[in-house]
């Protein structure tokens, strides 16, 4: 409880300084509103219409109202008035309306957060399998040159840019080869589970492969680490064979620092992995992000920011109530 | 003469490593029969530890050199395969390790790692396994063991930790236990009862037991022979009154005279034994005690710095060995060392 208020604070803290900084940035954002042939009055209902003529913390608390009781756009009751038919109601939770897309700020995260979703749970699919699984090879294999090996490449991997990854892995794997489809976001409803998956997998390896060797090496150094506790040669004294003795307990007490990075980790992608999303054209958070980054469309970004802000907050909650449930030392009794 | 239950010859334990081989046993030999306790005394860095972990065949392939012979009824562990060899772990032969906090696993209940030493080796339901576990924390000692059981071992006290590892050593009735320094880490008070209960189950159980320890007062309680290591060879073996009655080697004078006698006369001085263990990558040439020995004078030319003395018979009797060129020892002992540690007993004589 104390913790969700804590979040909130942080949020609300978050929104201000966006707010802030938006208006900081010495870029005439209603220029960029109105549009090329922007006349002097055009210019002034824009402004009024997005509210960018009151001060900055006028129009964040508006921003809040709208979270909470919801709020018409253009809320102008003057320009209201003057055209009703371009009036949208955007009911309670409100967080805004960009005039650049002519949509709500949550209509258009409600269009782009499924792909972004499907994308980081593939992505976090493939890399915690494959990081772990390294992981525990290399341990096992430690000082060997499958250890070095691995550890090698998945810094190798870790090293070429996103973007370079993404593209190759189009061009070869899809185009070149053939050997997987050309990826496009395709819907569980529309496609089934293999489509959706089949059609992931080259943008979420690009985006697993940049994580998988912090993971490898998170593994490996934390099952050496459990290897070498006495509580192994316990176990291997009871007589239990050595898979069990590296399943059962060496991987058991790396399991805190990894659900620890899979949460933190998973926060961060869930507010849009940027670069592949715009490789592959997906239409997730990342790109929206991005054209809302380029187009100075406040409220998008806001709505955004807010977004990634609250998955982080929650992550880091859930990973703390994880912890308990791993860590018998952690219970509070 | 009955081949014993316990036959260890010629035991070497070596490490490779990028400066050269680490000699952490070199050449140890002791027999040991069913109910009987054997001592194994010496410093930290001795080779007691690697001794014994060998006996359970804990040393990994790739960085150990185990040879030698270690017979336990009939069967030499270093000749049978890994998988056979995993079968007698914790079955026939168990461990008790120094300290019983991070010998558990933090993240499961005591129950369920003493159950788990159950099935390993029997083919019982979880049900099972746990009355079992139930059971053994019973006999051990532990209060309302069918509530414990689901503790997890940080809710434990010291001593009660120590319990429940010996319960999980002696569920399945192994007929060797190795006692890796079980009280180092406990308590005094909590020292005495873990003996006694260690006493107790071995009668029970008639188990045989290697008892490592550096406490000399462990041995006087516990053991029925006692075999003292220096540098990764024994220096003395024999029966355990005898050895700590008239023992004939400098190193064991040393350790009888760093321990205090708490009941006796507080004007006895407490004898440090002066310098390191020796190094075992580069052990002195000659007897490994040299360089620490304050008796060596007393020894013909440079025969202690040369060569290295048979582990003989010694000159009380034919079954206390020792390891050193000192030709009168037992001389030595009652007229130097003796008034030293206690001068009472040599005034009511």
């Amino acid at each position: 409880m104390r913790r969700a208020i804590i979040g909130i604070i942080l949020l609300l803290a978050l929104s201000l300084l966006t707010f802030v900084l938006f208006f900081s940035s010495g870029v005439d954002v209603t220029r960029f509103a109105c549009g090329k042939n922007c006349t002097p009055e055009k210019r002034a209902t824009t402004e009024k219409a997005l509210g960018y003529d009151k001060p900055t913390v006028v129009q964040w608390t508006d921003f809040l109202q709208g979270v909470v009781v919801g709020r018409d756009y253009p809320d102008d009751p003057e320009l209201q008035r003057e055209s009703p038919e371009i009036v949208t109601h955007c009911p309670a939770p409100c967080f805004g309306f960009s005039q650049v897309n002519a949509k709500t700020v949550n209509s258009l995260i409600a269009e782009a957060a499924p792909v972004s979703i499907s994308l980081a749970m593939v992505a976090v699919f493939l890399w915690v399998l494959f990081g772990v699984l390294f992981g525990l090879i290399a341990a096992v294999r430690k000082g060997t040159w499958i250890d070095r090996g691995i550890v090698g490449a998945t810094l190798v991997v870790y090293a070429f840019p996103t973007f370079f990854i993404g593209i190759f892995l189009l061009k070869y794997v899809a185009i070149k080869w053939q050997l997987l489809p050309f990826p496009q976001y395709v819907t569980i409803a529309d496609g089934g589970v293999g489509e959706w998956f089949v059609n992931l997998l080259l943008p979420a390896t690009t985006l697993a492969l940049f994580y998988l060797a912090g993971y490898v090496r998170i593994t490996r150094a934390f099952v050496l680490e459990s290897l070498s506790e006495d509580y192994i040669r316990t176990a291997t004294a009871k007589g239990l064979a050595p898979r069990k003795v590296l399943f059962k307990h060496a991987l058991r007490a790396a399991l805190t620092p990894l659900v620890t990075m899979i949460g933190l980790d998973l926060a961060s992608l869930l507010g849009g992995a940027i670069i592949t999303e715009t490789v592959f054209s997906y239409h997730g958070l990342g790109a929206l992000a991005l054209r809302a980054n380029v187009s100075y469309d406040l409220p998008v970004l806001i709505g955004l920011l807010l977004l990634a802000g609250a998955f982080v907050i929650l992550a880091n909650i859930v990973v703390d109530v994880l912890y308990a449930y791993i860590d018998p030392r952690v219970r509070l009794d | 003469m009955t081949t014993p239950f316990l036959s260890v010859r010629d035991l070497k334990v070596h490490f490779p490593t990028p400066d050269g081989i680490v000699k952490a046993t070199d050449g140890l030999s002791f027999t040991l029969e069913k109910g009987k306790t054997i001592g194994i005394v010496g410093e930290s860095g001795s080779g007691k530890s690697v001794s014994s972990s060998a006996i359970l065949g804990l040393h990994r392939h790739t960085n150990a050199i185990v040879s030698g012979e270690i017979l336990l009824d009939g069967v030499d562990l270093l000749k049978i395969s890994d998988e056979d060899m995993r079968r007698k772990r914790g079955a026939d032969v168990a461990m008790i390790f120094q300290d019983p906090l991070s010998a558990m696993h933090p993240y499961y209940t005591v129950g369920s790692q003493i159950a788990e030493a159950y099935r390993v080796h029997h083919d019982v339901s979880r049900k099972k396994a746990k009355a079992r576990a139930v059971e053994m924390l019973d006999r051990v000692g532990i209060p309302q063991p069918d509530h414990r059981v689901d503790d997890y071992p940080h809710q434990f006290s010291g001593g009660m930790r120590q319990r429940a590892m010996i319960a999980m050593a002696l569920i399945n009735n192994p007929s060797l236990l190795i006692a890796d320094e079980p009280t180092t880490a406990l308590d005094v008070t909590v020292q005495a009862q873990i003996l006694d209960l260690l006493q107790d189950l071995q009668r029970d159980f008639d188990a045989a037991v290697i008892m490592i320890t550096h406490d000399l007062g462990v041995i006087a309680e516990m053991a029925d022979d006692v075999l003292v290591m220096y540098a990764g060879r024994a220096v003395e073996y024999g029966a355990g009154k005898e050895i700590l009655t008239h023992p004939e080697m400098p190193y064991t004078w040393g350790l009888l005279s760093s321990v205090p006698d708490v009941a006796g006369d507080t004007s006895a001085k407490l004898i440090p034994i002066p310098g390191n263990p020796p190094s075992l990558l580069t052990p002195p040439p000659g007897c490994a005690f040299n360089p620490r020995c304050t008796h060596k004078d007393k020894v013909p030319g440079d025969l202690c710095t040369t060569v290295l003395p048979d582990l003989v018979p010694g000159v009380r009797s034919e079954t206390h060995l020792k390891r050193c060129h000192l030709a009168n020892p037992d001389a030595i002992y009652e007229q130097e060392i003796l008034p030293e540690i206690l001068p009472e007993l040599v005034e009511e004589r």
